[in-house]
């Protein structure tokens, strides 16, 4: 557990927010794909808020967070003040396994699920092209593109790229690479199940799941993963994930 | 004066405090032993242990309350034999107590649990009649006075290691089922188990939790587990280990007070992982502060 300033805590577009938190620790330990459990210190809405990393500044020892305002406990983390400390237990969980020999990766973010992408991309090796969908009002383009990444954009409204899904905008462009990393909600996450396994490409998920203890201790953030002898058994996303093999993954 | 003595005795066996953890929520420790020292603690309730692996329920299988959380896991857990390779070496590292909860879907199955742990290294068995989330055994036996006796004095032939009987709060009147389980042999009680409950996503119109009804805990509820230890504790005279929204060391004074001997933090390790040792402390400083040497002098110590 570690009592961290927030150094920056405010609104990036509507109902997302970005949150510095000051720590050497924490900016040090901060790899791509791994979380933090955020504490409220709110007698009502007890459980710690898991906010996946988004960039680390090790040399500033700034861990960049962008989290959405989704409920109770996302609204009252998003009226902290800057320069008030919080209560952070982490990095948590396993993040991306980054294989530096890989010469094309293809990343692919939806959503609230794109923040944990950024610090991937600053590590990959290699050619990175990077694929992100959105309902409407896309988040952190400039970060990526800022990165050298070749950036492209879906919108369901169409205000901004390609107006529609991401897989179809993969299909569109007809993309290959050698290794896919996503995160995003569910339904994108299967249809790049889908996607990369008809492309034949290795893919890393990214799951979500609500949770409790984050440590794996409370059993209650629990996704199907398919075992060695044909069967499955409920694997831990906070503990055992929150990334996992796509082939490993059932989905519901 | 000298240090004040934390160390109380259930059913013959000496715990250097009172303070466990409460099955279901500390696993068999690995994950909080990286944040909690556990030779500080007074024992290790692990999760609860089947005769076989069971997978538990579909996700999601928690949801906030205010002041609480809904969970409905289902006692997923790898079985006996993998939690006797596995964690009774791990833990046994330590220098505190192993109490087993055991589950099961019928009488023999909960006595199967018992007889393979018959002659394995762990200090005391918590049979679990009280989980709401699973459709047999469970909360079906901790509901039923004639069940609750049956099921006990069942196991009690197999165990070998004092039984503790967790009773469950969705009930009429408590102290008849403590009564029933010291009845069929029970060497101490635990209490409460979570109380049922719900909620429901307004937009989405659904249940949050993908199995409808799940079980209450979290300080939402200590007033009623409280409630329930005191009226046990004038109703039967084995020990009892008392927990239900137990966050900070004065939540855990009033349930000793309330006449538990030893108490476990559930829900309260997901919110402070250091709970527990921090209620030790204030143990320590609370009997400092009251000028009393041995804290079996609070148990029971309600003046009405």
């Amino acid at each position: 557990m570690r009592n961290v300033i927030i150094e920056k805590n405010h609104k990036i577009a509507p109902d997302i927010y970005e949150m510095i938190l000051l720590s050497k620790e924490l900016s040090h330990e901060g790899f791509p794909g791994k979380f933090v459990n955020l504490y409220l210190n709110d007698g009502a809405h007890l459980l710690p808020r898991p906010i996946s990393i988004c960039e680390v500044d090790r040399e500033n020892h700034r861990t960049r967070l962008i989290y959405a305002v989704v409920g109770k406990g996302t609204k009252i983390l998003s009226s902290k003040k800057e320069g008030e400390k919080l209560k952070v237990m982490g990095p948590l969980g396993n993040g991306f396994k980054i294989d530096e020999k890989i010469d094309r990766n293809l990343v692919i973010g939806g959503g609230i699920g794109t923040p944990p992408l950024l610090e991937l991309v600053k590590q990959l090796k290699g050619d990175t092209k990077v694929y992100l969908g959105f309902r409407e009002n896309p988040i952190l383009v400039e970060d990526f593109e800022k990165l050298g990444a070749e950036v492209h954009i879906a919108t369901e409204d169409g205000s901004q790229g390609h107006k529609g899904n991401v897989i179809e905008l993969l299909e569109k462009h007809d993309v290959n690479a050698d290794s896919i990393y996503s995160c995003g909600p569910k339904p994108m996450l299967r249809a790049v199940a889908k996607w990369s396994r008809e492309k034949n490409i290795p893919a890393q998920l990214s799951l979500e799941e609500r949770m409790a203890c984050g440590i794996g201790a409370c059993l209650v953030c629990t996704c199907k993963i398919n075992t060695e002898d044909e069967k499955w058994e409920y694997k831990r996303v906070c503990k055992d994930g929150p990334v996992f093999l796509r082939d490993e993954v059932i989905w519901e | 004066m000298k240090k004040s003595s934390l160390e109380v005795n259930i059913a013959g066996i000496n715990l250097k405090n009172p303070v466990m953890t409460a099955s279901g929520t500390f696993g068999s420790g690995r994950e909080y032993g990286e944040f909690v020292d556990l030779n500080k603690l007074g024992a290790v309730v692990v999760k609860g242990v089947s005769p076989t692996p069971w997978k538990g329920n579909p996700t999601p299988r928690v949801a906030e309350t205010h002041g609480g959380m809904l969970n409905s896991v289902g006692l997923q857990n790898p079985g006996v034999d993998a939690f006797i390779k596995n964690d009774i070496p791990f833990l046994r590292q330590y220098d505190t107590k192993i109490i087993v909860n055991v589950v099961g879907k019928t009488i023999e199955e909960y006595c199967q649990v018992a007889e393979r742990l018959a002659t394995e290294d762990i200090d005391m068995l918590e049979l679990n009649i009280s989980c709401p989330n699973v459709k047999e055994g469970g909360v079906a036996f901790g509901t039923d006075r004639n069940k609750v006796e049956e099921v006990t004095k069942a196991v009690k032939k197999y165990a070998k290691q004092p039984l503790i009987v967790k009773l469950s709060p969705n009930v009429t009147d408590i102290a008849e089922m403590a009564k029933a389980a010291v009845e069929g042999g029970a060497d101490a009680l635990s209490l409460i188990n979570t109380l049922t409950g719900m909620a429901i996503d307004i937009h989405r119109k659904r249940p949050v939790l993908a199995n409808v009804i799940g079980g209450l805990s979290g300080p939402a509820i200590k007033p009623i587990a409280l409630r329930m230890v005191y009226q046990v504790a004038q109703a039967v005279d084995v020990p009892i280990i008392g927990m239900g929204g137990i966050m900070t060391g004065e939540d855990a004074i009033e349930f000793m007070l309330a006449g538990a001997t030893g108490i476990a933090v559930g829900t309260g390790n997901f919110i402070n992982p250091m709970a527990t040792v921090e209620i030790i402390e204030y143990m320590e400083k609370y009997l400092t502060d009251h000028n009393i040497e041995d804290i079996n002098e609070i148990i029971n110590g309600l003046i009405i």
